[in-house]
């Protein structure tokens, strides 16, 4: 399959492709719709019959772009070499020729796995907010398209620039998809969201110039450079200086994964935003900063991640998010917020499965956010299914459902338990890994988050018997109704996705191998005058 | 009149009048501004607009006032905008040079012209849409903006204080007309009045700098100021210092930086709308270019006296800026408040005090005029009779009603908050001057600007405050029980205004896309700093530390 690809130029054109077959999808759901709407007058009822037909054409022109782009992502993933170190299917092309800006875009094991993560998970949230979404439904579906184009695109760019503007573009339609279809708090949410992902990453933004002048400045003419491969040969700053820009971009990443204490927009934004905004918040958005901390943070500043305070502080703050996600999500009434603060308490794990700086810590990390977007997506639009049926998030208000909604019960109990990590699950593979890798280098910071897998068990059992297995004390639940097909579809491929992952999470594995390993040399002995990893050769004739 | 015969009738003019060694073709004409007809040529495009005005001028007051007319002569203004235009494209593309003298024939002339051509092309476009809806019948409000318009141009050519001085005072006098011109508006008389009075203050200011400086130098033309001013070793006596200082007052209250900017919210709020816009926008742009040219050509060797000031002052509008903005209710003010805030950023170009910081100082305005032109053309195409709606919450719910509008309005924001793509070229300017910014500190030796770079940023995170603000009223509202300005009642926006909207957000849009070209043309825009000290000089010169 993978010779079938590459002899149609497969890896020339598809990260291109990718990037672009969401904004084309995004015209014409606009377009398209547009016309529609503009079509003709009122029917009986008051509703213009252009606008349903507009709704109509925009859900499913949105599925069927993801559903391409899905199939696409597969192909990368197919033409994807496991054996061999470095960038795959990387491109080069001049953007900004004066400020040597390219346009330049690459893969390696870990940006091959989310991006998989991320088109497995658009065509479900679109199917998830089918009849959910009810106003301005084209504009919502070309929002998350646009978004999609943004999220990969931070997976795939190889240039600072680049990486920055994609950076900025998941933003702005996020904080529409929040603010405009959002529950009450809404614009509070989504200006929280905005600007606090902002004061990160404007910092960052600093931080890249500072490195592109540095790097360019020492080579060829007055040009700063700003290509990631360049960067990770030649990079060279003092330790101080190393520390000041680590602390940039760790600030950036740090409030987008969220740690704490930079969670606080996450409860906020993930219970105000539609189903779909907050999976693919959860799902997908999250896993933006523990990737800048795989690609950037640590591989561009070696000394300051390997500096012995630097690093206690960081992998304080893991553990800390770990217990303290936990402990919160324990006492939360609403359901959706629970679900947003073991988010929390994931993501540390994936902090300190990174910071532990072994193989095993890191790709068990990378499983965990796999399966941490897989599981938390699946919870999420569980939670959206109920909620559109009740209007009603707080766990009290439902009890004993388990009875008139089994197919529902018998799902939600399934993802919950895959997220608290049961063996056989994928929630196991990978906060094993993070724990025997990490176990290694700091088993300390291991054990007290061993402590945190408890905890998970405790709130979402607690949590999944107060929904299901009470008594059915509240006479509207009982007339719910249970899963319909369109549902059970959407669930489908989560399910077998949680149980592959648990039982074969080779494919994964071995695909992040030379990524996770190369991450490990980088970071380890970057600090030397010669890069050991192989991540720094470009392809070539890509560049002079 | 095309660029192409522009550029073969100087040809042929200069190559008769001055022998060029070589094939002409391949030479480009330079100019010997002592010869009369050479120096008339050498300001073509301005000769071009003056006369043309005036002959506009004649026009509208040979006729009664009437809708038509009013119009009419706006319609011909616009029609000249675009032959001036065409002619700055022409010696543009001429590559024409001049030798020493009292105008400035560079690039950056003919870069700086465009920007204050394009907002008022603009300005004139919205203006007839505008006065027709507010009753506004003089025809000589375009030919006003024409006016101010030749004096911007002579700025930007100015090489020579008298130049500069006559250039503002060309420009100053028509936009003080315009503040006033709607003669029914209390507010637009109290703009115009304390913006009369402060503006003549402030002229005081500069010209007693350039009587000092003439005092040191015994010249008023910047090179050769420059020049003594090194040869001599005049930086930092008495007389240069406090010339240099009034000079700097007298700038600043031009481009409202703060602590000088008292007037502009006022002004800005009481001026009718477009006129607004071609103040934030032009006005200013044409302010900075002769600040810039006097600062880098006249003043380079005074760097220690003025840097450490001007640093402060770039500092201080960029807080001051944001901060109230975040405060203000009235769009108008607003923006008034946001363009003073920009005035910081574009500060810190003139502050970095290199050819990179000049190439970003006029990409910067170019990006700021356009997201300018707009956001005024969209509350211009809102408005009703008599500017009632200004109030930001008017603007709830804009996008169920006039989604387009919503949508322009808001790249107009992200732009001005730089933000990219979806702000288009707004993000590149800040980013092109945060590389002035830096570069100017990694390889001068002058005092370090990493602190201005992160100043942008860290005020920008304040200025999401109330750019986002109107984002998410217009897009997260619902619309107001009494309609407000998104309401039905408010009247469909003319023709011209939907086209300036259009026009600019399109640019907007499609050069943050592609912005390679704008980046080398202003790149290459940038006016040549020679027998400067060595942190003037281009970095390459310079080996890296």
């Amino acid at each position: 399959m993978r010779e079938l690809l590459l002899s149609a130029g497969y890896d020339h054109w598809i990260l291109t492709v990718l990037l672009v077959v969401p904004v084309l999808g995004a015209l014409v759901v606009w377009i398209g719709a547009s016309a529609l709407e503009s079509g003709g007058g009122t029917d009986a009822a008051g509703t213009p019959p252009g606008t349903a037909a507009a709704a109509r054409f925009a859900r499913w022109v949105a599925l069927l772009t993801f559903v391409a782009e899905f199939v696409l992502s597969v192909g990368l993933w197919w033409s994807f070499d496991p054996s061999i170190d470095g960038w795959q299917s990387l491109i080069s092309v001049p953007w900004i020729t004066t400020w040597r800006v390219n346009y330049t875009l690459g893969v390696d094991g870990i940006a091959v796995v989310l991006i998989l993560l991320t088109t497995l998970l658009m065509p479900l949230t679109v199917m998830g907010s089918w009849t959910s979404v009810r106003e301005k439904v084209p504009t919502f579906y070309a929002l998350m398209l646009i978004l999609t184009t943004g999220m990969i695109g931070v997976f795939v760019s190889l240039d600072l620039f680049l990486f920055y503007v994609m950076w900025e573009v998941m933003l702005v339609p996020m904080y529409f998809i929040i603010g405009i279809w959002g529950g009450e708090r809404r614009i509070y949410a989504s200006i929280k969201f905005f600007i606090y992902t902002m004061i990160g990453s404007f910092l960052m933004l600093v931080a890249i110039l500072y490195v592109g002048f540095h790097v360019g400045g020492t080579a060829a003419g007055q040009a700063p450079d700003f290509s990631y491969p360049d960067l990770l040969a030649r990079l060279r700053v003092t330790p101080i200086a190393a520390r000041w820009l680590f602390g940039a971009f760790f600030l950036a990443f740090a409030i987008k994964v969220p740690m704490f204490p930079f969670h606080t927009w996450l409860p906020d934004a993930h219970v105000e935003a539609p189903t779909a905004g907050s999976v693919i918040l959860a799902g997908i958005m999250l896993k933006m900063g523990t990737f800048g901390f795989l690609r950037f943070a640590a591989p561009l500043f070696p000394s300051a991640a390997l500096d012995p305070g630097i690093r206690a502080i960081i992998l304080g703050l893991a553990v800390t998010g770990v217990l303290y996600g936990a402990l919160v999500a324990l006492v939360q009434p609403d359901f959706k917020k629970l679900v947003a603060y073991s988010s929390v308490s994931h993501l540390g794990f994936v902090m300190l499965g990174i910071f532990a700086f072994t193989q095993q810590s890191v790709q068990g990390a990378i499983l965990v956010m796999l399966n941490h977007g897989i599981s938390t997506g699946a919870l999420f639009l569980l939670i959206g299914m109920i909620y559109e049926r009740t209007h009603t998030r707080q766990i009290s208000d439902y009890g004993g459902i388990a009875r008139v909604v089994p197919l529902f019960s018998t799902l939600l109990t399934f993802v919950a338990l895959s997220s608290i990590g049961l063996p056989g699950t994928n929630g196991f593979v990978g906060e094993f890994l993070v724990l025997i890798g990490s176990f290694r280098t700091v088993p300390y910071h291991a054990m007290l988050a061993t402590v945190g897998v408890i905890f998970a068990a405790a709130y979402l059992l607690w949590a999944i018997q107060r929904i299901l297995f009470n008594s059915l004390d509240k006479p509207r639940n009982a007339a719910l109704r249970d899963l319909n097909w369109r549902e059970l579809a959407l669930m489908a491929p989560l399910v077998a996705c949680i149980i592959w992952l648990g039982v074969y999470p080779a494919p994964i594995l071995r695909r992040t191998d030379h990524a996770a390993a190369a991450f490990v040399q980088e970071v380890e002995h970057g600090s030397g005058t010669q890069r050991p990893s192989s991540r720094v050769a470009y392809a070539p004739g890509a560049r002079p | 009149m095309s660029g192409g015969s522009v550029h073969q009738a100087l040809s042929v003019a200069v190559s008769q009048a001055v022998p060029l060694p070589g094939s002409p073709a391949a030479v480009a004409p330079t100019f010997d501004l002592h010869i009369p007809s050479q120096l008339t040529l050498a300001l073509g495009p301005d000769i071009v607009l003056f006369v043309g005005t005036t002959v506009l001028m004649l026009w509208a007051a040979w006729r009664p006032d009437s809708r038509e007319h009013q119009s009419n002569v706006g319609r011909a203004s616009l029609a000249l905008v675009f032959v001036t235009m065409a002619a700055v494209v022409g010696y543009d593309l001429a590559h024409v040079t001049a030798g020493p003298g009292v105008i400035a024939v560079d690039a950056f002339r003919w870069a700086s012209d465009l920007i204050f051509l394009a907002a008022s092309a603009g300005t004139i476009a919205l203006s007839i849409d505008y006065n027709a809806r507010e009753g506004i019948l003089a025809a000589e409000s375009h030919v006003m903006v024409l006016f101010a318009t030749s004096g911007m141009m002579l700025l930007a050519a100015g090489r020579d204080l008298m130049i500069i001085f006559l250039g503002i005072e060309l420009m100053s006098v028509a936009v003080y007309i315009l503040a006033g011109f709607n003669r029914r508006s209390a507010r637009s008389a109290e703009g115009a009045l304390k913006y009369f009075l402060l503006g003549a203050f402030s002229t005081g200011f500069l010209l007693y700098g350039i009587a000092l400086i003439y005092g040191a130098t015994g010249s008023t033309n910047l090179t050769v100021i420059g020049d003594r001013i090194h040869l001599y070793s005049l930086a930092g006596t008495p007389l240069v210092t406090v010339g240099v200082a009034l000079i700097l007052v007298g700038f600043a209250f031009k481009i409202a930086a703060v602590p000088f900017h008292m007037w502009a919210p006022d002004v800005y709020e009481g001026a009718p709308t477009p006129i607004t816009g071609f103040m934030a926008a032009a006005v200013k742009a044409a302010a900075f270019a002769a600040f810039l040219r006097v600062w880098l050509e006249a003043f380079g060797d005074v760097v220690y006296q003025w840097h450490d000031a001007m640093w402060f002052l770039a500092i201080l509008t960029m807080l001051a800026g944001n901060v109230v903005a975040l405060v203000q209710r009235n769009i108008k003010r607003m923006l008034a408040y946001s363009s003073i805030a920009q005035a910081g950023y574009v500060l810190v170009g003139v502050v970095a005090g290199t050819t990179l910081g000049a190439s970003a100082f006029l990409f910067f305005l170019a990006a700021y005029t356009l997201a300018t032109l707009g956001a005024f053309a969209v509350i211009v195409a809102l408005g009703d009779a008599g500017e009632t709606q200004l109030d930001i919450g008017d603007y709830a719910g804009l996008w169920t009603t006039r989604p387009w509008l919503a949508a322009a309005m808001t790249a107009c924001m992200l732009s001005l908050l730089g933000f990219p793509i979806f702000g288009g070229i707004g993000f590149l300017a800040k980013w092109y001057m945060l590389q002035a910014a830096l570069e100017a500190s990694y390889f001068g030796d002058a005092k370090p600007q990493v602190e201005l770079a992160v100043m942008i940023v860290v005020t920008s995170v304040i200025s999401a405050g109330y750019y986002l603000r109107l984002v998410t009223i217009m897009f997260m509202r619902p619309v107001r029980a009494d309609g407000g300005a998104a309401g039905n009642a408010a009247p469909r926006a003319g023709h011209l205004t939907q086209w300036v909207v259009g026009v600019s957000v399109a640019l907007l849009l499609a050069l943050g896309l592609a912005p390679a070209y704008l980046v080398s043309w202003t790149a290459k825009s940038a006016p040549v700093i020679a027998n400067r000290p060595t942190y003037l000089l281009p970095s390459s010169a310079i080996p890296p530390r």
